[in-house]
């Protein structure tokens, strides 16, 4: 088996109720993992990771097809390995090495898989926003039944690009799906000290866009509102607002320890832990068992220690890496 | 000017479905410089895109459209409105190439009309090229008339990586015969040939610098540089080798004008061949005054380029500004 995969392959997979717990939990451990490198001082820069989010992440990429766009933010590893992005891809590139999306050059903030419509991810909170609703645009201008997703956090709904983003989609009724990850923090800020309204879905009403609230914790709960919402898109019933409410486990970036929260929050949130949740469920279900659950989560493990040692002993990016692409190579016409 | 602005689009949109044109007013109004008249009768409201005041919105909407399979135009009505919408273009545009290591690209055109001359006051009167200037990724090119206007529009729109293209608006209504061709971008034009100073001009400076070289007692290379990113170094420096003075004509404040690039380059490069020092007109730093008898001493004068270019030649020294001569500024 080609332990790297192929990003296609691994979005397929999430047909299977199994596959999309056991890529809940790869996410988790990466991101477990990744703080764990920075910590060590193995990597070099920031990180924002999404423990706690989950099930959004894997939501979406059970949604929305490949030939979907998707723009994410900075943090964006879970949004990545659910649409099928590769753990080396995405260590390679947290790492700055060869194999990484880009070569290197990009790090944390900056992943992008075009075979399954992941737009490069960005590092300025709200762009994705408008740039989804451009996306969307192309569907309607060339007349394809393809849809864009914009995911961003609550913080991003105080920003113009959120507003200006919103206003266009729904004057020209584009096929976009609005992802809200409501975790409570815009960076060190709780959000009732930012934003004068708690349930942000409110805020779609003022740009006549259908929205909704949608418990970010369950993976089932997100599938659907994202499906129906894209459904929507694609008949040409225009943008959704979907607001998941969620939880960041981590700080806002690595050097965030979140000493702002209240006591006892995060334990109420760790009381419905996504993973955790989905995991009762398939076991109720059926489709799982305890012991199976325990198995697969020692192989993700594996897997990702596996990926560790591979992408830490492979190539740094080359100096050409930084040189390359900043234009379009110049045709022969042209010179 | 503007009619061949608005030919360049429809051409170019005529040659190519996937080439969309979003802007305010551009639609049912025809622009308000009229630079898209007839173009939403021509091609329908699905590519001729009325948008909101909104213009972070519709740039970001150009990129995500770029990245994903059209070629859009928007028109910023006037460069100072691109102020909040620069996250699209500088970081997000420029950079979506060496994001995505080319497996996205941004063939965006950011249309605006820059300028001073026709009495809109300082908010609406910069050129404004230097936001853009230190940005690799982003190309840039100033029209100096209806000729170049049209082919430099056709070039921006076809080129693979997000272009600029500031219009001088106080040229929209000049006319000039028009090539109905491309032009390179990249590639400055030698718009009058001579032997003792080469000037360097772009925009509606392009005029001044013609106007001073044509009864000047010197002779002049006068070039239109008409890309300011990549500007043309080949043929700047190819003539500084042969007429030893350097001299730059600019709608640009002093400090910090889009001159000091090339200045500092072909300094560097030509040290040996200079006969005199390096010389820009520029304006002075100030905010671009409202009425006419002052916009108009605002911007670098046909005769001061003329009287100065004549005292650099005599003397081999730097002709001071006016503002410095006459004491309002150092």
């Amino acid at each position: 088996m080609n332990a790297a995969g192929i990003p296609l392959e691994r979005r397929a997979a999430l047909a299977d109720p199994v596959e999309r717990w056991d890529r809940m939990v790869e996410i988790r451990h990466f991101e477990d993992r990744i703080k764990e490198l920075f910590a060590e001082g193995l990597i070099h820069g920031t990180t924002h990771t999404c423990q706690g989010q989950e099930a959004v992440s894997i939501g979406i990429a059970v949604a929305a097809r490949p030939t979907d766009h998707v723009c994410c933010t900075y943090r964006g590893h879970g949004t990545a390995l659910a649409l099928g992005m590769t753990l080396d891809a995405i260590l390679g590139e947290i790492t700055g090495r060869v194999i990484g999306t880009i070569g290197g050059v990009g790090g944390s903030m900056h992943l992008s898989e075009r075979s399954v419509g992941l737009l490069p991810t960005s590092a300025i909170v709200g762009a994705g926003i408008p740039i989804a609703a451009g996306a969307a645009l192309t569907a309607q201008v060339r007349g394809e039944d393809n849809c864009a997703i914009a995911v961003f956090g609550d913080g991003a709904t105080n920003i113009g690009a959120f507003h200006e983003g919103l206003n266009l989609a729904a004057i020209w009724q584009l096929p976009v799906v609005f992802v809200c990850e409501n975790n409570s923090y815009g960076e060190y800020s709780r959000i009732d000290l930012t934003t004068p309204v708690t349930d942000l879905a409110v805020r779609a009403a003022s740009y006549a866009i259908p929205s909704e609230i949608v418990d970010g914790q369950d993976v089932d709960s997100v599938i659907a509102a994202v499906s129906s919402a894209l459904e929507r898109a694609r008949s040409g019933g225009g943008p959704t607002f979907l607001e998941c409410k969620t939880y960041r486990y981590s700080g806002h970036s690595r050097a965030d320890q979140a000493t702002y929260r209240p006591a006892g929050e995060l334990d109420e949130w760790l009381a419905r832990d996504p993973i955790e949740l989905y995991r009762n469920q398939l076991i109720a279900e059926g489709t799982l068992d305890a012991a199976k659950a325990e198995a697969l989560r020692s192989s993700i493990v594996q897997r990702i220690e596996d990926c560790v040692d591979r992408v830490m002993a492979s190539e740094p990016a080359g100096v050409a890496a930084m040189f390359q692409h900043v234009y379009a190579p110049t045709t022969a016409s042209e010179a | 000017m503007r009619q061949s602005i608005a030919r360049a689009l429809a051409d170019e949109m005529t040659d190519d479905s996937t080439v969309i044109l979003m802007g305010e007013d551009i639609g049912a109004a025809e622009g308000p410089f009229k630079t898209s008249e007839g173009l939403l009768d021509q091609f329908g409201p699905l590519r001729v895109r009325d948008t909101p005041i909104s213009e972070m919105g519709f740039c970001g909407a150009a990129v995500g459209a770029a990245a994903t399979g059209l070629r859009p135009v928007v028109e910023i009505m006037f460069i100072e409105f691109l102020g909040v919408a620069l996250d699209m273009l500088v970081t997000e545009a420029a950079k979506l190439r060496y994001l995505s290591g080319g497996a996205y690209t941004a063939p965006l055109v950011v249309r605006a009309s820059v300028g001073a001359g026709l009495g809109f006051g300082t908010q609406h009167s910069q050129t404004l090229e230097t936001w853009m200037y230190a940005t690799p990724g982003l190309k840039l090119v100033v029209p100096s008339g209806a000729n170049t206007a049209y082919g430099l529009v056709r070039a921006a729109i076809r080129d693979d990586d997000p272009v600029v293209v500031l219009e001088p608006r106080v040229l929209y209504a000049e006319r000039q015969e028009v090539d109905f061709a491309p032009i390179r971008l990249g590639v400055a034009d030698v718009v009058r040939a001579g032997t003792d100073v080469t000037v360097v001009a772009l925009g509606q400076t392009v005029g001044t610098a013609l106007a001073a070289a044509a009864d000047a007692p010197w002779s002049a290379d006068v070039i239109d540089l008409r890309t300011l990113i990549p500007w043309d170094r080949e043929r700047v420096l190819e003539s500084v080798e042969r007429t030893g003075r350097l001299v730059l004509v600019e709608e640009s404040p002093y400090s910090g004008g889009w001159g000091t690039e090339i200045a500092a380059h072909v300094g560097a490069e030509c040290f040996h061949a200079l006969k005199a020092p390096i010389v820009r007109f520029t304006c002075p730093d100030v905010p671009v005054p409202y009425p006419a008898h002052l916009e108009q001493r605002f911007l670098p004068s046909v005769d001061d380029v003329r009287a100065g270019i004549s005292e650099l030649i005599a003397t081999s020294r730097r002709p001071r500004p006016w503002w410095e001569r006459e004491g309002y500024a150092s």
